[in-house]
């Protein structure tokens, strides 16, 4: 997943009442360690997010010089992991929370699942801000078809309504590899979305940089009747693999299960750090035992 | 890396696709439907960026539907390739050129079978053979050996199986699974092929 400016909500933006502009210019990373007295009298800055490094312009310029004649200014390389799949009891959904731009690990707090509404899931691959910013488009979309329908969009055509979106905007540097996922009157339903305009169903799904590590682990122990344990379990271990892995991939683990009666959030926030360890000890002692 | 081939027959067009969905290195899907009816007896196979396939895909057949409510009939299979050449064509002078390459084979009452040869930058050739992508690098010198004219369904599907054998042995990719149909006078059905 791509940092972008302003994408990610680094420091809040908060309304600043009595705070002298100075210092404000001095401190670029504001939040993270402002004075605890000063913060009394102050609150936090709006600020322009600034990548934590010595010099900042030294450091975007790597990723704005690709090519000169191009209208897309800046190429930030994103990585991610994210899973989908539906199985007999309804769709599994599960993603890391990194944010990387190119070498350096923006934050490792990232919501990647976007909550379109109580029976739609997005989820964010590529540009922070180009995901979050079109599937709140799409979340306004699919209310407005609510409000003159009567009744909730399906999963297929709140993809089309994606899909449809980013095709316009092909070539203009939109990047996004987003799955949609939900339930309607005709089941489970998930949807894979990139900007490139491609939109595929399947049972089975993940995206980005981690994704070919979280296949491994998926294509191994995918049924369509496994249980809801089992489920669960297949995917936190995808996305723990995947993490282990890939370098841009890390962080935290959140889980969603779509069912029947909407999304409900399984995993939130799971560190992958101690469950390395965890895991790590399950395979000793599984080890130990066929010595045995 | 998509494989498209058709071959015209006696009284039919049998035509095939795999049906590979994939993204870069990976493969996403693979029962893709590379296929899109434009009538009751014209058949669409497209290969090309996924995103350009479908919305190309859609808007001709939508189009040629929309005709075919306001003249009253389906139009045939030389009228229907010339008019998705021609939105190819208009495309490739704008900003969103469709890069999508296609087979358009029907079947007509007073032409009988057809098969068209389109590319993305407008060519437009009427063959008794054709296939796109790395697939047709393998498979052309195989057709232009065993094609002959006017072969049964038996006979054709039996060369389509040689095209699939050196497809297999040859190329890179494990292009494993192929949808097969045939467009005749009684329209479009899609046939089993026994997979080498």
């Amino acid at each position: 997943m791509a940092f972008e400016f302003g994408g990610m909500p680094q420091f809040e933006a908060a309304t600043c009442a009595h705070r002298s502009t100075s210092k404000a210019l001095v401190k670029h990373n504001a939040g993270a360690d402002v004075d605890e007295d000063e913060q009394q009298f102050t609150g936090p800055v709006p600020m322009f997010s600034l990548p934590r490094t010595d010099n900042p312009s030294e450091f975007l310029h790597q990723y704005s010089d690709a090519n000169p004649d191009s209208k897309v200014k800046i190429q930030f390389a994103h990585g991610t992991t994210t899973l989908g799949f539906k199985f007999q009891h309804g769709v599994i959904i599960a993603v890391d929370s990194r944010a990387s731009a190119g070498s350096y690990i923006a934050s490792q707090t990232v919501k990647k699942v976007i909550e379109i509404n109580p029976y739609l899931l997005g989820t964010m691959a590529g540009g922070a801000a180009d995901c979050s910013y079109w599937e709140r488009v799409l979340a306004k979309e699919c209310r407005l078809f609510e409000l003159r329908n009567g009744e909730r969009i399906s999963v297929a055509a709140a993809s089309k309504i994606l899909a449809n979106i980013v095709y316009h905007y092909r070539g203009m540097g939109l990047s996004m590899g987003t799955m949609i996922c939900g339930w309607d009157k005709k089941g489970p339903g998930l949807f894979y979305v990139d900007s490139d305009g491609t939109r595929l169903t399947n049972n089975l799904f993940s995206v980005g940089s981690g994704s070919t590590y979280a296949y491994g682990v998926l294509d191994a122990g995918y049924r369509w009747d496994l249980s809801v344990e089992e489920a669960h379990e297949l995917a936190r271990r995808a996305i723990y693999h995947a993490t282990f892995r890939d370098a841009y991939s890390g962080g935290h683990i959140n889980l969603y299960h779509m069912k029947e009666t909407g999304w409900e959030r399984i995993l939130n926030m799971q560190d992958v750090g101690p469950l390395h360890y965890e895991y790590e000890a399950m395979k000793e002692q599984s080890m130990a035992t066929t010595a045995d | 890396m998509d494989f498209l081939i058709a071959l015209v027959g006696k009284d039919f067009v049998l035509t095939a696709a795999d049906s590979a969905s994939a993204r870069s290195i990976m493969r996403m899907k693979s029962d893709m439907d590379k296929m899109i009816p434009l009538s009751s007896h014209a058949l669409m196979l497209l290969a090309g960026p996924v995103g350009d396939c479908s919305n190309f895909g859609d808007y001709i057949q939508a189009n040629l539907k929309l005709q075919a409510l306001t003249n009253g009939f389906e139009a045939s299979t030389h009228a229907t390739a010339n008019y998705v050449r021609k939105n190819i064509a208009d495309a490739l002078r704008s900003r969103g050129a469709y890069q999508v390459n296609s087979l358009i084979a029907g079947v007509d009452e007073q032409d009988g079978p057809s098969l068209y040869y389109l590319d993305y930058l407008g060519t437009m050739v009427k063959v008794p053979y054709g296939a796109h992508g790395y697939g047709s690098f393998f498979t052309f010198a195989t057709l232009d050996h065993h094609y002959r004219e006017g072969m049964s369904l038996e006979e054709a599907t039996d060369v389509l199986k040689k095209c699939f054998l050196e497809i297999k042995t040859r190329f890179l990719m494990n292009l494993d699974s192929f949808k097969v149909r045939v467009v005749d006078a009684d329209g479009i059905r899609e046939v089993e092929v026994a997979q080498p």
